[in-house]
Order: C-alpha cells, then sequence, then structure tokens
C-alpha cells in the first residue's frame, strides 16, 4: 500500500480521474441538447385513447402526441386529491400534447395510466402546424373550395396538400410585400419626415421644398395604394380554401387553409417520408421567422441579429485590443504605473458582464447615443435613434466585456517573438515602429486571432449585458436590409441567447416551448463553434505561414 | 615581455601551414573606424574600459576572448544595438570615418544602413526569400521591382546561395537550412550595401561544412567590406581574420595582426588564452 502509495500511481488515477468527469460533463451536456435539439423535429405519432379521469364518470377521447412518461407515488396523487385505487403505489403519468388550443383551451394534459383505454394509432390523423393558436391534430373531413365541398375521402389529403402550397406560395408573396417593398415605402416615408423636420429646425423650409416634400409623399403614398390593392386581392384569394376537421370530442372545426403553415398525417409516413419532414421542419426552423411570441415558428432573426453583433464587436475589438497591447508591451515605460494599468485591464475580465451591460446603458446608451441624437439627428427628436438601446451599443458593450482577452492574448504573443527578429529588423535600419509593423505585429497574428476567438466565443454566449443595451425580444426588422445604408446599427436587434431566456421562461405554454428551448440551445452551440471553427482554420492558416518562429 | 612558450607558439604556427599570409601592419591601413576611450555602464556595472583602437577598412578583424569578456557588448556599440538596453550608457566616442556615431544628431536608422549585422542564430523574417532580402531596400523606399530583382539576385549570388535558392525565392525562408538561413542573413545585410558588416559569432549555431562556407564567405567580401567578427573558435579567428583583438574583462588586452598574435602574442595573459591554459 505505501508503495503504491509512493509509486505515484493514486496521483495519475487522481488525474485521469478528473479529466474522466470533465469529459462525461461536457459531452452529457452536448448530448443533451443534441438529443432534445434534434428530436424537436420529428413528426412523432399520434395516438387516440378514450380516458376515464378518476374523479370523472364519463369517458373522453383523446389525441394527441405522447411527449413523456413519468412514474409517481400513488400517494403524491392522492394527496393532491386525485382518487387513486387503494392497492395501488406507484402511478404512471403521461404527458400528451393534445394541441387545439383553441378548440380546448389545453394543449398539453397528463393523462393517469391504467384510466386509458382503447390505445390506437388511426392512420389518417392529420396534424396542422398553424400560424395562430398551435398545432392542431384531428381527422380531415372536407375540403372547402368558397365554403363548398370540393374533395373527402382518399382525395382529400393529397388535394388538400396542393391547396395548401398554393395557398402557401400566396402567402409568402404577401409577406415579401409587407416586408420588401411596403418597408421600403414606410421607410422613404420616414425620410421625407424627417426630412422636412430637418429643414423646419434649419429654418430653411421653403414653400417650394415643402411642396417638394409633399409631392414626393403623395408619390410614395399613391405607390402603397396600389401595393395596398394588390395585397387585399392576395388575401382575397388565400382565404378561398378551408378545410373541415373532426377533433377528439366528435366537434367539426373549419379552419382556412391561409391559416395553415404545414400539415402531415404522421401515422401515415414512411421512415423516409418522416425523414425528408424532419429536414424540411429543421430548414424552417433556421431560416423561419418566429411566430406565436416566438414560441412557433424560425429563428433566423435571432441566428442573424447574433452573428452581426459578434461580428460588429470583432470589428470593434480586435483593432481596439491589439493596439492597446501593442502599447503597453511595446512602447509604455515598464514601472509601476503600467503594472497598475495591466493589473486594471486584466481584471476587468472578472467584473460581472451585468455590471458592463449597466455601464452600457448608461454611458453608451444614454450619454454617448444621447449626443450622438442631438448633434446628428435632432429631426428624428424626442424619438430616439441612437439614444436608444441598439446593435452598435450591443457590440460596443461585448467589445468591452471581450478586450481584456484581446489584450492579454495579444501581450502574450509579442513577448513570445524572438528579440532576434526585432534585432535583425533593426539592423537592418529599421526603426522600431517599422519594425513592429513589418515583422513583429505579423508574427503575433495566430496569437491575436486566439484572442479573437476567446472573445467571439464569450460573446455570442453572452446575455445578461444585451438584455440592457439592444437585445430585444421580437425585432421587427433584421439590421441588414436593402435600405441605405444597409447595415442599421442603431436597430434593437434578436439574440439565440435571450431568446432561449425568453422562450423557455417568458413564455405562456412552457410545455410547448420546452423542446424550442433545446433546439434553440443547439444552434446557438453549433453558431459558436462555427465560428470559432472559422477563425480557428484561419489561424492555423497564419501560425502555417509563420510556422517556425510562432510556436 | 612575459616568458615564451615555445611549445605554444610552435602549435599555433601550424594554424598558418600552407598559407601565404604575410604579416601586415595597422600602419599601413586605411582605418575605417577609430575607436576612442570608450566605457560602457549596464547600469552600476562597467562592461567595457577605456577601450581605444583602430579597426582598417576591408580587412577582417576578429575578437577573442573568454565569455563575458565584453567582446559581443563592443561589438553591438558599432551599430549602437546596445542602445536597445536602457540601462545602457556609453562614454567616449567611435568614429565611423570621421563621424563620432555617439555624436549628437546622428540617424541611428541610417547608422545601422552603414553597418550591417548578423547574429549567432540565423534570424530570417516570417516572410519569403525574396522579401527577405528586399526587407532593407523597402525600407529606404525602393519600390522599382527590376531595382529589387537585380539587388535580390546580385546579393543572393553573392553569399553563394543562388543556385540552392533560385527556385523558390517566394517560398517561405524559414524552409532553409540553418546555414542557408545564416547565408540568407548576410544577403539581407549586404543587399543595402553597408561599409562595415558585424558578426557576432555567426558559426556557433551551424554544422561544420555551413561554418565553412560562411568563413569561406568572408574572405570574398572583405574585398568590399569592412567585416567585425566576434568568435569564440580560436582556429576560426585565426583563419580568416587579418587582425585580431584579445578582450579579457571588458578591456581590450592585445590588439594586432592575426598571424603575430597567435604566434607571437606580446601579453602573458593572451598566451594562456591562445594557447588554452586560461580558466
Amino acid at each position: 500500500m505505501r508503495e503504491w502509495w509512493k509509486s505515484g500511481s493514486p496521483w495519475i488515477w487522481l488525474n485521469g480521474g478528473a479529466v474522466t468527469i470533465s469529459m462525461i460533463m461536457v459531452f452529457g451536456l452536448l448530448l443533451l441538447i443534441l438529443v432534445r435539439g434534434f428530436g424537436n423535429f420529428w413528426p412523432h405519432a399520434i395516438l387516440e385513447t378514450t380516458y376515464t379521469h378518476p374523479d370523472a364518470d364519463t369517458p373522453v377521447r383523446v389525441i394527441g402526441e405522447l411527449r413523456r412518461s413519468e412514474t409517481l407515488t400513488a400517494q403524491s396523487m392522492r394527496d393532491a386529491g386525485v382518487d387513486i385505487p387503494g392497492d395501488q403505489l406507484l402511478i404512471e403519468r403521461h404527458l400528451i400534447k393534445m394541441g387545439n388550443r383553441d378548440v380546448t383551451n389545453q394543449d398539453f394534459g397528463y393523462f393517469i395510466d391504467g384510466f386509458m383505454d382503447d390505445w390506437r394509432y388511426p392512420e389518417d390523423i392529420g396534424v396542422l402546424e398553424r400560424r395562430e393558436w398551435g398545432d392542431f391534430m384531428g381527422y380531415p373531413l372536407r375540403l372547402l373550395e368558397e365554403g363548398s365541398t370540393v374533395a373527402v375521402g382518399d382525395e382529400l389529403w393529397p388535394e388538400f396538400q396542393r391547396r395548401l402550397e398554393r395557398s402557401n406560395n400566396l402567402y409568402d408573396e404577401i409577406r415579401g410585400i409587407e416586408r420588401g417593398a411596403i418597408g421600403r415605402i414606410n421607410f422613404a416615408i420616414e425620410r421625407v419626415r424627417l426630412d422636412e423636420r430637418k429643414a423646419e429646425l434649419r429654418g430653411a423650409l421653403t414653400d417650394e421644398r415643402r411642396a417638394e416634400l409633399e409631392q414626393r409623399r403623395e408619390e410614395l403614398q399613391a405607390e402603397y395604394r396600389v401595393l395596398e390593392e394588390q395585397l387585399n386581392r392576395l388575401y382575397e384569394a388565400a382565404a378561398r380554401d378551408g378545410i373541415v376537421m373532426r377533433v377528439a370530442d366528435g366537434q367539426e372545426v373549419t379552419i382556412r387553409l391561409a391559416d395553415i403553415v404545414k400539415a402531415w398525417q404522421p401515422n401515415n409516413m414512411s421512415v423516409l417520408e418522416k425523414i425528408g419532414f424532419y429536414a424540411k421542419d429543421f430548414f424552417d426552423f433556421i431560416f423561419g421567422y418566429p411566430r406565436e411570441a416566438n414560441t412557433e415558428g424560425g429563428i433566423f432573426p435571432a441566428i442573424f441579429g447574433t452573428v452581426v453583433m459578434v461580428l460588429v464587436m470583432s470589428i470593434i475589438v480586435t483593432p481596439f485590443g491589439i493596439l492597446a497591447a501593442i502599447y503597453l508591451r511595446e512602447y509604455a515605460r515598464q514601472g509601476p504605473i503600467l503594472k497598475t494599468v495591466r493589473i486594471s485591464v486584466y481584471n476587468l475580465a472578472g467584473v460581472p458582464s451585468i455590471v458592463f451591460g449597466v455601464f452600457g446603458l448608461g454611458f453608451f446608451v444614454y450619454f454617448l447615443g444621447g449626443a450622438i441624437d442631438r448633434t446628428f439627428y435632432p429631426e428624428a427628436l424626442p424619438a430616439p435613434t441612437f439614444g436608444t438601446p441598439g446593435l452598435f451599443w450591443a457590440s460596443l458593450t461585448l467589445a468591452l466585456l471581450t478586450l481584456p482577452v484581446v489584450i492579454v492574448s495579444t501581450e502574450e504573443g509579442l513577448a513570445r517573438i524572438p528579440s532576434t527578429i526585432r534585432e535583425g529588423s533593426l539592423a537592418l535600419g529599421a526603426t522600431k515602429g517599422e519594425t513592429l509593423w513589418k515583422v513583429v505585429v505579423p508574427l503575433a497574428t495566430p496569437a491575436m486571432m486566439t484572442g479573437l476567438i476567446l472573445a467571439i466565443a464569450r460573446a455570442a454566449g453572452e446575455v445578461a449585458p444585451l438584455m440592457l443595451v439592444g437585445v430585444v425580444k421580437l425585432a421587427p426588422t433584421l439590421p441588414v436590409d436593402g435600405n441605405f445604408p444597409f447595415i442599421h446599427l442603431e436597430r434593437k436587434i434578436m439574440h439565440l441567447g435571450f431568446h432561449i431566456y425568453d422562450v423557455g421562461f417568458q413564455s405562456p405554454h412552457a410545455e410547448a416551448a420546452e423542446q424550442l428551448v433545446y433546439a434553440t440551445a443547439l444552434i446557438l452551440v453549433l453558431l459558436i463553434v462555427v465560428l470559432n471553427l472559422t477563425a480557428i482554420t484561419i489561424r492555423n492558416h497564419l501560425r502555417e505561414k509563420y510556422r517556425a518562429e510562432s510556436d | 615581455m612575459s616568458q615564451r612558450n615555445p611549445a605554444a607558439t610552435s602549435l599555433n604556427a601550424s594554424l598558418f601551414e600552407g598559407t601565404s599570409r604575410q604579416v601586415r601592419s595597422l600602419a599601413d591601413e586605411k582605418i575605417a573606424i577609430t575607436v576612442e576611450g570608450l566605457d560602457l555602464y549596464y547600469g552600476d556595472d562597467q562592461a567595457l574600459k577605456g577601450i581605444s583602437m583602430k579597426i582598417p577598412e576591408r580587412r577582417v578583424t576578429a575578437f577573442i576572448g573568454p565569455s563575458g569578456c565584453g567582446k559581443s557588448t563592443l561589438l553591438r556599440c558599432f551599430n549602437r544595438m546596445n542602445d536597445l538596453v536602457d540601462s545602457c550608457r556609453i562614454e567616449g566616442a567611435i568614429n565611423l570615418h570621421g563621424d563620432n556615431i555617439y555624436g549628437r544628431g546622428t540617424d541611428v536608422a541610417e547608422l545601422r544602413r552603414r553597418v550591417g549585422m548578423v547574429f549567432q542564430k540565423p534570424n530570417p523574417f516570417p516572410k519569403s526569400i525574396y522579401e527577405n532580402v528586399a526587407y532593407g531596400l523597402r525600407l529606404q523606399g525602393v519600390k522599382n521591382k527590376r531595382l529589387l530583382d537585380e539587388v535580390v539576385e546580385r546579393s543572393i549570388k553573392a553569399v553563394g546561395l543562388w543556385d540552392e535558392v533560385k527556385d523558390r525565392l517566394q517560398s517561405n525562408a524559414f524552409g532553409l537550412s540553418g546555414g542557408q538561413q545564416q547565408r540568407l542573413v548576410i544577403a539581407r545585410a549586404i543587399a543595402i550595401e553597408p561599409e562595415v558588416i558585424l558578426l557576432d559569432e555567426p558559426t556557433s549555431a551551424l554544422d561544420p561544412i555551413s561554418t565553412a562556407k560562411i568563413e569561406e564567405l568572408m574572405e570574398e567580401l572583405k574585398e568590399k567590406y569592412t567585416i567585425l567578427i566576434v568568435t569564440h573558435n580560436m582556429q576560426q579567428a585565426a583563419r580568416v581574420s587579418d587582425y585580431t583583438a584579445y578582450m579579457y574583462l571588458g578591456e581590450l588586452i592585445e590588439y594586432a595582426d592575426t598571424m603575430h598574435l597567435f604566434t607571437n602574442p606580446g601579453q602573458k595573459a593572451t598566451e594562456d588564452y591562445i594557447t588554452g591554459r586560461y580558466g
């Protein structure tokens, strides 16, 4: 035993154990997110059953998707007031997603095993994903056009899918006009208003100018009326078809095709069809816009917002960090003052991020933003332009947050450059500045990239400060669009991290949101991996270039 | 005069067998650099004590001595490399063709263009072979592609590297062997046509074959340039240099024609060192 102790084996086991536990935790986390996140898009089977609640007399029909099952002690159920027969110790209950939120007011329910009867998976049950009110489940009965039946029985579902495609195309057209052309006109009208106000403030609003602007406004409004007409026609066309569905309790419900995103019959699909459906669903999730207070639809604006914010942050933090590091390492006189500065910078990395958020709101948004508004955008006041949380302030706050990381990495990189290389350059008559920019800094770029990678990883996952300085639950427009100047730094953005928080904890339909939270978390992790891999690839490329001296 | 050691002197004489070298005299030489009463301090420590010497033009002058004797420090005074050390303080004067390089208004960058330097460890830049050699010219603002090509080719040829690298001028200089890198660094130094080249133990990190090549190269280079070399290797000093300075503890003990110094040293300390009885 003593020998074993002295041999150092326990130490190795301890180290190995620590590594193993870390690995298990990391992979467990990833596995959970992966399974739950990717599981969200699978078209699960829909069951139908007859359920007689222990406290009720009449049985009810239930149609729904089994979400999960859990085992509880019977006593706990009895305590909760449910009448469970005395001899039972454990009970199993199932969480079933029933959809039809608008019809039954309850789209999720717990059902106790043992009180369910006639459990089956009817092939013709259809699931409709709607633009509002969540999923709908039921048996399709009739397809309507202008109120009259056009298809029943076997023809119904294929014809329904065809007409659904038509209505979806119409919907896309409508959204295209609303987001594109009308958005542009609104933007232009706002411009005209601002131009007018600007001229007024300068006292340059002559009658001539006023008439000119008025004419411009008229033109835009005429354009708008044309589009409005077009929209009305499209809406009318989209409202043509409907489908009648029978829900679990036998009630018949008519749903307009215009309200349906997609429809499927999960019990009637082959594995291949399911995979195809899955892929499309996943695609829609990534490239779609959110609906229903973010609990339905896609997360494209959040992905986009996160990426743009991280990119803007990188553009801000890289030059600042590198310049500061070069000054600290190369030019500043080493001494107590520099030591203090350096310690302060390093400690900045340890400040809780919410503190940065508060600072960003107080200093950047209100102070700087307010000053910018008064100086450059007086015509828009009292509506703030930059004096309100937005993309730029969010990026700037994150840049401040990640500055220490970049400075520290760059400094370390600079310190690693062998002095012989510097001397070689100086000996050829280069000044210190020339030596720095032509030889030392290029050699230190891999280290700078390392700093940037760490900064990106930190920034993309940050949520707390962003809530204060520019990230919102739902942003009406993307920060990049076709209207000049194309990148709108003052706009509010959506962000994946905040989206997770919002969907998971601020949503009225907690059960419905759960899977979405995992899926969003998965996308966030993937996004960070992609951003990091890009940066790492660039760094490895640079390292290869400067191979002999940088490692 | 100390006692002669016949065995030692005859041993050293063998260094020069087969060569047709003549004993030279400084009095007959054109002088490139004059050092006058040079004192150098690192903080409170005096590293060089009252060095005075004349260094002849277009000759190889070697500095030998035990580690820490100040020979590298002295070499770095000639292109003011010691300026990089914060605590370094220098008194006295070094005249390069009549201009005191420690005088007021000396442009250090300009001085370093006139006095090139090659270091102990090959230190090519993380650039292509071509850009390494063109670096000095680009610093001077030369943009003319033809001129650059010409100088690069001439410089690389001068160090005998052309045949080895002419097909890969655009590839990274780190891909070369140690000896090639060191020759490239010499090419880089002579590309800007300095008057003086300082070599700080240029072969100590190289294998014997590369060392031999560099030594041959010095023989050719001294046709055009004044060369100062610091070396640990006494045979090397004897082989390549025309004049040798022996330094010990920051002082210049003896400075004379190489053949004379090795075969007939004037100081007991020099003799002890060159016969290996030092320490």
